[in-house]
């Protein structure tokens, strides 16, 4: 999927067709679907089953469009009106926008009598047996049937009978939850579970109006990408059993930013409020991941606002009796004096694929500060699949690799460190967003150190043995790089603030450097990334904000 | 000529009774035509579908090339199910060579070497007679491999249908064949003739319709063309029920006889002391013609000209042509015949009945707007009637009429359009009450459970 690399031959031109669209001739590309090109062309077509990544069934009625072809002379040729055009023989009914692409001549009108009249009576047709009970419903806010209705739907209901009862509160699997009286039956999600998920297991029952979404007998909705259909249902038919009832979504901050939970990289929205997440969504970016993500990733942001998160601030194991509750500037001096302590070859740095590039780029310099030369990230393998899910789940192990912290095989330093703590040669140990007891080391090696720094955001078995803790930040709680497994470069963004006294990383790992002795010159997040754009030829002339909402291909060797 | 044998006395449907009655001889000649020939005779024939729309068969056949990349298949359709039509069943159970020697001739033309008949699961017995005479006509060596010593080969399977009207629509019974729903598919792209089953050219024909080749095949093209009228050629089959003397099924040439021609001289006339109301001539989705109208047609003069006329009900020809003139159609033959005693409310109620549910539920308008309009047309029998549930039927059926996926929206509407339309006093008689109050339906869900539509209008008054 990568660009990078230019064709030596030119790609084959393409044929430009002739469309009239509300009466002005443009030209589009062949292959191009009418519906696309009424939006190319600012002429929104409202839409419900038609998604640009699926295939096309036409079953919403809702994009109708009248629709004409040029009037053909006896000879077939087309007759042309005084200004050159061809004259058009318009369709006496209306016809679907979703299903058919452009063709040479062909004349579209999307805000005809007819048009509108087609959707009044579609908007008509959905509401009649569709719930009001907007008020509580998850989708409100972002519901397409409450955007249509506003704009081609009516104010007032002609329906005096009874609504068509379905089944509520259906639970279709582990984390999607089905109203079935909202489903509009657009097939949306029967489509994306039969074509992108290839799980096929959701379908309907029943006929006519009481056509019913559920899943096939004996089975569930639980794939691992279930909760797409959520995204691209248009309706609160299909939704987040953990997002569902938490948050009106009008409230939500959006933030651009990227999943890292495996080195796929997945394009992302962060949506918070006042300082928490409630649901990490998928951003299209047709490099990386089109529209979808996992449910695995999606859901993996819960632990950033964990009871047991590390937020008061550093820790000192061991202080003086008279001396106060650390500071971020004592914490990082006493750690720095005790580093100074030891020669280079008795401290080793055990960083994370988790960690981004600054961080990796700066853990880099403060090894090289310390002199300290075995370090190395800890791998981090599970089951992938075909579509999203990488069997890396590090992040930015490209990252980690191109700015030297571990080589072709990441992890392969581990054994060494874990040696040389066992034997003594290794006095202090340093910890960046790991648990070094999954790096071959027990608790008890551990014991064994004289100094052993941890940054983390959680407890866990190497914290409690440690003598500094540094509490950090999570991926939505601060800015920086990663680089996926295909090398594509990709920024996170800020989506709330780290909590508590935790602090974002590279800061932690530049005071450290301060306190050390190294060089300075980092005042911000954007001097770590120019720094290290200007020591690594790949990140040559890039910058923070070059790498832009849906990040850049580089090229690695 | 295609129920030449039914209900014929001694008439068997095995294929010794129809070897002795000249069976497979059209077959036979077939054999010996280039297969061209024979689907030029099929155009020259001018034969219409019999299935309902009447489209012509030789442009149909006309759309596939012979020697494609793909397989090419043809499909009998035997989902016979729209209300008042019963001919496709007693070709099958009395004569159903008839049908398989009219489909190995289709398929020797269309050169398609596996075809399929669909026929409705309500049809258990027709299902059975066809697996047997299929077998029979395999012994004889008229399908299977090298048919007759030609060389041409042919298999037909029979499959039938779980029970939806919907199958009847050749999209929908192309999915339903491949296994699945049978939604309709969207046309374009999903032209049969060109991605049809399994994504590959296919001939969907009516029962009625492929028994015809055969005789077309035995007369000729052209000589079979002059049965009936310019256009509207050959015989068909009606079906008459309701309120007639002898109602029954009646092979005629095509618009040899008037409306009235058929009430009376074939089916007895109306009961005694009954006055004509209303007939729906081709089919329950045919639109209604009101016995008092009268209807403007086109006529041949004597010299030739077309000249405007106006005539009764019982004057207009039983064609194709002339039934859509008068603003109906022919449709598949299933002429039903209502009196003076018929409540048209009812009557629209019982087709909206039908029609709700045998939506298949797929796109929105048919969906939604077949029970909606059948709630109003039970509300106003139960009695709960408002002024404006007149033009509210006609809108929503307005709304869905070529809007939808397949022609079931059209079905599905025409009866409610034209009943409303044409029948507009009885329908505003009954609708008289004024507006009810916009009373939440969940508030007395409860008390409203038993008997919505009464519970409703009570709460109406003010």
């Amino acid at each position: 999927m990568s660009t990078q690399t230019a064709t030596p031959e030119a790609p084959p031109p393409v044929q430009m067709l002739n469309v009239q669209v509300d009466g002005v001739w443009m030209q589009f590309p062949k292959g191009t679907r009418l519906i696309e090109a009424c939006s190319q062309a600012n002429k929104f077509v409202p839409r419900y089953c038609y998604h640009p990544k699926l295939s096309s069934p036409g079953n919403c009625r809702m994009c109708l469009v009248e629709m004409g072809m040029p009037r053909m002379t006896p000879d077939r040729q087309p007759e042309l009106g005084p200004d050159g055009r061809p004259l058009i023989n318009w369709i006496p009914r209306p016809q679907i926008s979703c299903a058919q692409d452009v063709a040479e001549g062909m004349a579209v009108r999307t805000d005809s009598p007819m048009v509108q009249e087609a959707r009044k009576g579609v908007m008509e047709f959905l509401l009649i047996n569709h719930p009001l009970d907007c008020p509580i419903c998850d989708q409100a806010g972002e519901c397409r049937l409450q955007e249509f209705s506003v704009e081609y739907g009516n104010a007032k209901s002609r329906f005096l009978d009874h609504k068509v009862k379905k089944p509520k509160n259906v639970v279709l699997g582990p984390r999607v939850t089905l109203d079935d009286e909202r489903c509009i039956l657009c097939s949306r999600c029967v489509r994306f579970m039969k074509e992108v998920a290839h799980d096929d297991v959701l379908g309907f029952t029943e006929r006519g109006s009481h056509n019913t979404l559920s899943c096939y007998p004996g089975k569930q909705l639980d794939s691992n990408y279930s909760l797409n259909t959520v995204d691209i249902c248009p309706v609160g038919a299909l939704t987040s059993t953990d997002f569902r009832f938490k948050m009106r979504v009008w409230f939500l901050q959006e933030t651009k930013s990227f999943c890292t939970s495996c080195a796929t990289g997945c394009n992302t929205t962060i949506s918070a409020r006042q300082g928490v997440v409630y649901r990490q969504t998928p951003r299209e970016n047709n490099d990386v991941n089109e529209v979808w993500m996992c449910d695995h990733g999606r859901l993996n942001f819960h632990y950033l606002h964990s009871p047991e998160r590390l937020t008061a601030g550093p820790i000192v194991k061991v202080l003086a009796q008279d001396e106060d509750e650390p500071t971020w500037s004592s914490a990082i001096a006493k750690a720095a004096s005790a580093l100074k302590t030891y020669r280079g070859e008795q401290i080793a740095l055990i960083a994370s694929g988790r960690n981004t590039n600054e961080e990796l780029y700066l853990l880099s310099r403060l090894a090289r500060t310390l002199g300290c030369t075995q370090y190395d990230i800890i791998p981090h393998i599970d089951l992938g699949d075909e579509i999203l899910l990488s069997e890396d789940r590090n992040p930015n192990t490209a990252g980690a690799r191109l700015l030297g912290l571990t080589g072709e095989t990441p992890g392969a330093n581990l054994k060494g460190i874990a040696e040389g703590v066992r034997s003594g040669k290794i006095r202090a140990l340093l910890v960046f967003g790991e648990d070094a007891t999954q790096a071959g080391l027990s608790e008890a090696d551990l014991k064994k150190l004289d100094l052993l720094i941890v940054a983390n955001l959680l407890p866990d078995a190497t914290t409690k043995v440690a003598d500094f803790i540094f509490p950090s930040a999570g991926f939505a709680e601060k800015r920086g790089s990663m680089i996926n497994k295909k090398g594509r470069l990709q920024r996170l963004n800020r989506a709330i603030e780290p909590p508590g006294h935790a602090r974002d990383d590279w800061e932690i790992v530049r005071d450290l450097i301060l306190a050390c002795g190294g060089g300075n010159g980092v005042h911000s997040i954007e001097d770590v990334f120019r720094q290290m754009a200007a020591d690594t030829p790949a990140l040559a002339g890039l910058s923070l904000s070059k790498i832009g909402d849906l990040g850049v291909p580089l090229q690695l060797s | 000529m295609i129920f030449a044998n039914v209900d014929r006395e001694g008439y068997t449907p095995d294929i010794e009774c129809y070897l002795r009655h000249g069976g497979y001889e059209d077959l036979r000649k077939a054999t010996t035509m280039e297969p061209d020939a024979i689907v030029n005779d099929v155009k020259a024939s001018g034969l219409r579908g019999r299935g309902g729309a009447g489209f012509p068969c030789g442009v149909k056949w006309g759309f596939i090339r012979r020697g494609g990349p793909k397989p090419t298949y043809l499909i009998c359709n035997a989902d016979e199910s729209e209300p008042g039509t019963f001919k496709d069943r007693y070709i099958i159970h009395q004569d159903p060579h008839q049908l398989i020697e009219g489909m190995v001739i289709s398929s020797f033309a269309l050169d398609v070497h596996l075809a399929y008949i669909y026929i409705r699961g309500e049809f258990p017995e027709g299902a059975r007679i066809l697996e047997r005479a299929i077998a029979e006509a395999k012994e004889k060596g008229f399908l299977g491999k090298n048919i007759l010593g030609t060389g041409f080969d042919l298999e037909i399977y029979v499959h039938r249908g779980a029970g939806a009207y919907i199958c009847g629509e050749e999209t929908g019974l192309i999915e339903s064949l491949e296994g699945k729903r049978a939604y309709p598919r969207i046309k374009p792209p999903y032209f049969p003739a060109v991605l049809g089953l399994y994504q590959c050219p296919t001939i969907v024909n009516n029962v009625e319709t492929l028994c015809h080749v055969k005789h077309i095949v035995q007369m000729g093209g052209a000589e079979y063309a002059k049965l009936g009228r310019p256009n509207n050629t050959g015989t068909r089959i009606l079906c008459v029920s309701g309120d007639v003397q002898r109602p029954g099924y009646f092979e005629v040439e095509v618009g040899s006889l008037t409306m009235g021609e058929v009430i009376n001289d074939l089916c007895g006339g109306l009961k005694p002391g009954r006055k004509l109301k209303a007939i729906i001539p081709g089919g329950s989705s045919a639109k209604v013609l009101r016995a008092d109208e009268r209807y403007k047609v086109k006529e041949k003069a004597e010299d030739g000209s077309m000249v405007d006329k106006e005539i009764g009900i019982e004057e207009i020809r039983m064609d194709f042509d002339t039934l859509a003139a008068v603003g109906s159609m022919a449709g598949s033959g299933g002429v039903i015949v209502m009196d003076d005693t018929r409540d048209m409310v009812w009557t629209l109620n019982n087709l909206n009945e039908f029609y709700a549910h045998e939506s298949c539920g797929q796109c929105t308008p048919c969906r939604e707007g077949s029970l909606w309009m059948r709630k109003i047309t039970d509300r106003i029998l139960a009695g709960g009637g408002t002024e404006q549930d007149p033009d509210t039927l006609k809108s929503v059926a307005d709304n869905i009429a070529g809007k939808t996926i397949c022609a079931f929206g059209e079905a599905c509407s025409w009866p409610t359009q034209s009943f409303v339309i044409k029948f507009r006093e009885e329908f505003a008689s009954r609708s008289t009450k004024p507006l009810p109050l916009p009373t939440p339906p969940e508030f007395l869900a409860d008390r409203l459970s038993e008997e919505p539509t009464k519970a409703l209008t009570t709460g109406s008054h003010h």
